[in-house]
């Protein structure tokens, strides 16, 4: 009996320091008090700042765009590509699977650092452009995995009566295939836009001078001064990140902890 | 399941074409290029000769760029180390609970896995900083009389790795937990095992691939995340990617920067090769 109730203190105890600062920035954004150590009543000022703040707004609108953007490729790519990959039996598909999935694998400076060299050797221009190829590839990963899975769960036999019935396999993947991963890929979907919403390193190495994300802007001030305005920043990130990671869940019908 | 089209190429394959190309042109094209780069020669004011070298390898044969490899591993260990003492007991524990509290709790590991690390450094900031929370609360405590000025300083980098790092270790480690046959520590227990003793041969034992795996989650990103190093740690700890992140963006040194990156993926290949070759299993264990 003494020792659930330790192993349940434990699980508590990490998940408070988990929590600790992510509690204190939301606490901190609606702090009236400039320092942020000292509590001077509660205030609204900071979000009132950032909706005046026009480069803020800017950022926000490029995260966004960036976000819907690369997330909308790698769904077309990474779904087309887990359910293409599951009817063939070519010699390269490992290899190609691999690669595939080497960008979440890798330390993302080396993402960063190959993307800025090989950009700039074939000449792309600095910008939004780069950023979305690079943030698709990263996005790409979390979408095939999750249709792989999904597909592998499956019933094989329903697109089998299909085909048998006369259907063309394009016609098999968007009346049967397709509404059955539905979930799967919004759930990717939405993992990725978190994931490339958050992102920091990568885009640091791949954005123009004139294209600011969200993340680095965050990234540079907290290099620079920091402001009371970042904390209100980050507790609407917050949110915005709950929100998707729920819904996600909610759709994908799937714990984290599953491989 | 191999069917064709009226002109005879597998549809399967058009469907993968997109993930074939991009994988090709956005992946193996740019990762073959930073292998080039490696052996090329800087230009004198901005970007590269064509001319094949080793001089870039053989720089990071020095002692100041031996040291930083050096540090950032001793780093990386050391925030490992400590990411097991916390996250094993943390997926152990977890995978013992109910399934009503199982699914509670990862549910809560959610959101600080998902949420951007960048973010959450920014609360440890407001802790670390001079006078913060911390400070406030261990002179108000009378532990300590002087502000203790912890941002900046290794300890909260280690503090910030750990705490970015860890949800991945507890996820590996219960998943693979929650897989095991707890039947067989129950007979380890019955044939006169002491708990510690059953816990070692047994339990340990059947979590490996879990640990381990969490082990390879945690070790590749402790020598790359020059972000948290640079926030938490001002410019007092250099890590292999702040070296990386530093030739490329201020040196303007590439091919250097790409020999870095080169031996790092090296490192990075080496322990997954190592992961596999030890557990035998091909897919990371708690990972997508």
């Amino acid at each position: 009996m003494r020792r659930i109730a330790f192993s349940k203190l434990y699980i508590g105890l990490v998940l408070v320091i988990m929590y600790l600062p992510i509690l204190l920035i939301v606490i901190y954004s609606f702090n009236e008090s400039k320092i942020s150590s000292v509590w001077g009543g509660f205030s609204l000022k900071w979000y009132e700042m950032l909706r005046t703040d026009r480069a803020m707004h800017e950022a926000i609108k490029n995260s966004l765009i960036l976000g819907a953007l690369s997330c909308c490729a790698a769904a077309i790519v990474g779904t087309l590509g887990a359910v293409g990959m599951s009817r063939i039996k070519l010699r390269t598909k490992g290899a190609v699977e691999y690669l595939s999935m080497l960008p979440i694998m890798i330390p993302e400076i080396i993402l960063g650092m190959i993307f800025m060299t090989f950009f700039a050797l074939v000449g792309l221009p600095f910008g939004m452009t780069t950023l979305v190829i690079a943030h698709t590839a990263f996005c790409i990963p979390y979408v095939y995995m999750m249709v792989k899975a999904r597909l592998a769960g499956m019933d094989a036999s329903l697109m089998e009566a299909a085909r048998d019935l006369g259907a063309s396999p394009w016609r098999v993947f968007f009346d049967v295939t397709l509404p059955l991963i539905a979930p799967a890929v919004m759930s990717g979907m939405l993992l990725s836009f978190a994931m490339s919403l958050d992102d920091v390193v990568i885009s640091i190495f791949v954005t123009g001078a004139e294209t600011n994300t969200l993340p680095i802007k965050i990234y540079t001030q907290m290099k620079t001064g920091l402001t009371p305005e970042i904390n209100a920043l980050c507790t609407i990130m917050l949110g915005v990140t709950l929100i998707i990671v729920t819904l996600s869940g909610i759709l994908g019908g799937r714990k984290k902890g599953d491989a | 399941m191999r069917r064709s089209n009226r002109r005879g190429i597998p549809h399967g394959f058009l469907m993968s074409l997109p993930m074939y190309l991009f994988t090709l042109f956005f992946v193996l094209a740019p990762l073959c290029y930073m292998v080039i780069l490696s052996f090329l020669t800087r230009a004198e004011v901005w970007g590269v000769v064509h001319e094949v070298t080793l001089d870039n390898y053989r720089n990071i044969l020095t002692p100041v760029y031996l040291k930083t490899f050096y540090e950032s591993l001793k780093l990386a260990v050391i925030c490992v180390v400590l990411i097991i003492l916390t996250g094993y007991p943390f997926g152990y524990f977890m995978a013992k609970l109910s399934s009503t509290w199982k699914r509670r709790v990862s549910m809560l590991l959610m959101i600080p896995f998902w949420t951007s690390a960048l973010i959450r450094m920014y609360g440890w900031i407001i802790i670390f900083r001079s006078n913060g929370i911390l400070d406030k609360l261990l002179m108000g405590l009378h532990i300590t009389k002087e502000p203790l000025k912890l941002l900046y300083t290794y300890p909260a980098v280690v503090v910030g790795m750990v705490y970015a790092l860890v949800p991945f270790m507890i996820f590996a480690v219960y998943s693979s937990a929650e897989k095991m046959d707890w039947s067989l520590v129950e007979a380890a227990r019955d044939l006169g095992a002491s708990p510690a003793k059953a816990f070692f041969t047994v339990t340990l034992r059947l979590t490996m691939p879990g640990l381990l795996s969490g082990v390879v989650l945690t070790f590749i990103p402790s020598m790359g995340l020059f972000f948290i190093a640079d926030i938490l740690g001002g410019n007092k700890v250099v890590l292999v990617g702040s070296l990386i992140q530093e030739q490329l963006m201020k040196a303007r040194n590439w091919p250097f920067a790409a020999a870095l990156s080169v031996v790092l993926m090296i490192l990075t290949s080496l322990i997954i090769w190592l992961y596999r070759r030890v557990t035998k299993v091909r897919d990371l264990e708690g990972f997508y």
